[in-house]
């Protein structure tokens, strides 16, 4: 047979049979960010949670005004405040078992004092003392990290390992909508969704990565729909919406904690505040946009569903802003004295047994604190 | 006193034993990383862990070297103690930012509180013909890098002892292991390899009169090649292999450079910024008095990792060493 006789008498077969691995239709987002308050679905809800939420979320408004507050005294290098955003922090953190995790990023402090982080210790990052000032371990809530999105792996790690452990712990890993444009974001979700670890991610998209709007950030329909291309549901909600963010992390937590795998929550939000202190919003996004959202206010939404039940009345807003009050005073008190710092704790973390060279840096600068200390007089020469 | 029955071994099944042994003392350890699991590792260093110990302890993970670290990151959170595989040199740099900005230092900004015991495996170096990506040494990345340790091996026994060490180190380890090495046979006692070696301890391989060869991993059987050729010209070299850069061993190599008065660092990375600059460096502080000539580095050259074919001309070899030796100034002894 020649070769184009070959040719010619060669018979393509058809390609195996493919089929798509999952109908990705279960999890894709809802078309609209889903609400609980205002609509049918607040009657159901849990109003003592709705009332703790409520409680929260005012104390987390006090408290981003009082630490913003702290960065024009000096006191703070700088504060990436979460005003507007307090619904999706306070959630957060509510949501979770005591055995649970939480992976905060550098603007949800608010969510790792809610968790019960000490709010002075929670800020020592942002002061300069110490870069994180709470251990980890106390109440399971992560540094807080300045990268973007590379907090996100270690959740997936530890759920992981905590599932194979036998442990059913959960972890919550908390990122902005800038941050889901870095590689980390796309190899944690990967990671989880292949591992089926019990993590749950929370994007908050308030807009803005610093100065970038969303629409420069990602051509994707919505946040939220990224989850289908891991195989993971996503979900959408309202992320000033206190009782739907809650709602859905929870669903999303309890799925995970059964096994069933990560899931994707982005909650549609609005950073109120510039980035941080040291930004100029007013370069980037103008004034009638922040004032509609202004409208759309987490504290103002819940307060109406409770006042509108009767599970609020003048007085209970008033305590609640007096608890807040408290917090502010407390936070302004501690933060005013100055933090006594040991230099010789510079070398105290770096290695668990000091290398030679730096015992050798260390004794150079415990030398220089004793010249320093004996004051010119005491310099021999 | 009976006597031990040395076997030829090589480096890649010392590592696996090492791997092995550390599974099997702490249930902690796991293995992970592309490839580690069925198919054993593309240089076969972890073959039969996950056999042996199941998917869950030797794991293969998606192809992402930032997501393996990552991952390693929370699991060492969680108390265990993660072995990352980065099958190349070059495949790690994906994982810097979890590397620099979290491995490194999670202890210290913890206060302590969070360690991260994990030991990462970048098989580095050339001279196996790698194509590009496949050849890097990038070990002054990691030596830049405070909170990492930075160990490499250049023998059977010490590729053993030092992972074993690594691995129950509650620090993060950068343990290098030299590609070119891996199939190197020693005389080795694979019945009782329990030997640990501390991290942090360089050891004197060769001891000799006239000059000092500073150098570690890939470049120790190079210059135990040049110290043997370097008879012929009546010189007698020690050799040094540093065996740990991070920390490093100023006391051993002072103390060698002290009795010789003459020193060549050698080793594959580039010498510009390279770490040969650093032990030159502290060697020049602590011998200055005791030196009779300038410390001299053989390095490669300082350009990107060349394409295979020309690699050899690249690596420091025997007659580089020797040139460099020569350049000591041998008229003002004797």
């Amino acid at each position: 047979m020649t070769v184009m006789e070959q040719r010619d008498a060669y018979r393509p077969t058809p390609p195996p049979a493919w089929q798509p691995r999952t109908d990705p239709a279960p999890l894709l987002p809802d078309a609209r960010p889903y609400r609980v308050l205002g609509t049918e679905a607040a009657a159901k809800a849990d109003s003592e949670l709705l009332r703790r939420l409520y409680a929260q979320l005012v104390r987390g408004r006090r408290y981003n005004a009082q630490a913003t507050a702290l960065t024009k005294q000096g006191r703070l290098a700088v504060y990436p405040s979460s005003t507007g955003q307090e619904a999706c922090q306070v959630a957060a953190a509510l949501v979770l078992e005591e055995r649970d995790w939480l992976f905060p990023s550098y603007r949800d402090t608010l969510a790792a004092v809610a968790r019960g982080v000490d709010p002075v210790q929670a800020l020592t990052l942002l002061r300069g003392d110490w870069h994180t000032g709470y251990d980890p371990y106390a109440h399971r809530v992560a540094p807080l990290c300045t990268p973007l999105a590379t907090q996100l792996p270690h959740a997936v790690g530890l759920a992981h390992a905590a599932r194979l452990k036998g442990d059913d712990v959960v972890a919550l890993a908390m990122v902005g909508d800038g941050g889901t444009s870095e590689g980390d974001f796309h190899e944690a979700m990967n990671f989880a969704a292949v591992w089926q670890a019990p993590v749950v991610f929370l994007v908050q998209n308030n807009g803005f990565a610093i100065s970038v709007p969303l629409a420069k950030q990602t051509a994707a329909p919505s946040l939220a729909h990224k989850a289908v291309g891991y195989g993971m549901p996503g979900r959408l909600v309202d992320g000033n919406d206190a009782a739907a963010v809650h709602e859905v992390l929870a669903d999303a937590v309890a799925h995970a904690r059964a096994g069933g795998g990560p899931t994707l929550v982005e909650a549609v939000t609005y950073r109120i505040d510039a980035h941080t202190n040291a930004d100029d919003a007013t370069r980037y996004r103008a004034d009638g946009e922040v004032e509609a959202w202004r409208d759309h206010d987490p504290i103002l939404l819940l307060e109406r569903e409770l006042t509108g039940r009767g599970l609020l009345d003048e007085d209970g807003i008033q305590a609640a802003r007096e608890d807040a009050e408290t917090l502010a005073a407390d936070l302004r008190a501690r933060m005013n004295q100055d933090p006594a710092l040991d230099p010789m704790d510079l070398f105290a973390h770096v290695y668990a047994q000091p290398t030679t060279q730096l015992l050798e840096q260390e004794t150079q600068l415990q030398a220089e604190l004793d010249a320093e200390a004996a004051g010119p007089e005491g310099a021999v020469r | 006193m009976t006597t031990v029955a040395l076997k030829p071994a090589t480096m890649a099944q010392a590592l696996t034993r090492a791997l092995r042994d550390a599974m099997a003392a702490d249930p902690s350890v796991h293995v992970m990383g592309e490839d580690v699991g069925t198919l054993g590792g593309v240089f076969r260093v972890t073959d039969g862990l996950a056999k042996e110990f199941g998917d869950d302890r030797c794991t293969d993970t998606p192809l992402a070297e930032a997501g393996i670290l990552g991952a390693a990151v929370g699991m060492a959170m969680y108390g265990l103690r993660p072995v990352v595989e980065m099958q190349f040199d070059a495949f790690a740099y994906p994982a810097f930012e979890q590397l620099i900005s979290h491995v490194s230092r999670m202890r210290n900004r913890t206060r302590g509180a969070m360690p991260l015991p994990i030991t990462i495996r970048v098989p580095y170096g050339g001279g196996i013909g790698g194509v590009e990506h496949h050849s890097d040494s990038s070990e002054a990345y990691y030596m830049a890098t405070p909170g990492l340790h930075v160990v490499t091996p250049a023998t059977v026994a010490d590729a053993y002892g030092l992972l074993r060490a690594a691995i129950s180190s509650d620090d993060p380890v950068v343990f290098l292991e030299p590609k070119r090495l891996y199939w190197s046979k020693d005389s080795w006692n694979p019945d009782e390899p329990d030997a640990v070696e501390p991290i942090g301890r360089a050891v004197v391989r060769r001891p000799g009169r006239s000059a000092t060869l500073i150098t570690y991993g890939p470049s120790v059987p190079v210059c135990l090649e040049a110290a043997e050729a370097a008879r012929a010209e009546g010189w007698d070299l020690e050799v040094v292999d540093l065996r740990s850069l991070v920390p490093f061993d100023d006391e051993t190599v002072t103390a060698s450079v002290r009795r010789t008065g003459r020193a060549v660092v050698v080793h594959e990375s580039t010498g510009f910024g390279g770490p040969g600059g650093e032990i030159a460096a502290r060697v020049t502080e602590r011998c200055f008095h005791y030196l009779e000539a300038p410390v001299l580095r053989v390095a490669g050259f300082d350009i990107p990792y060349p394409p295979p074919m020309l690699e050899r001309h690249h690596l420091p070899g025997v007659d580089r060493i020797l040139d460099a030796v020569g350049r000591l100034q041998w008229e003002a002894e004797s």
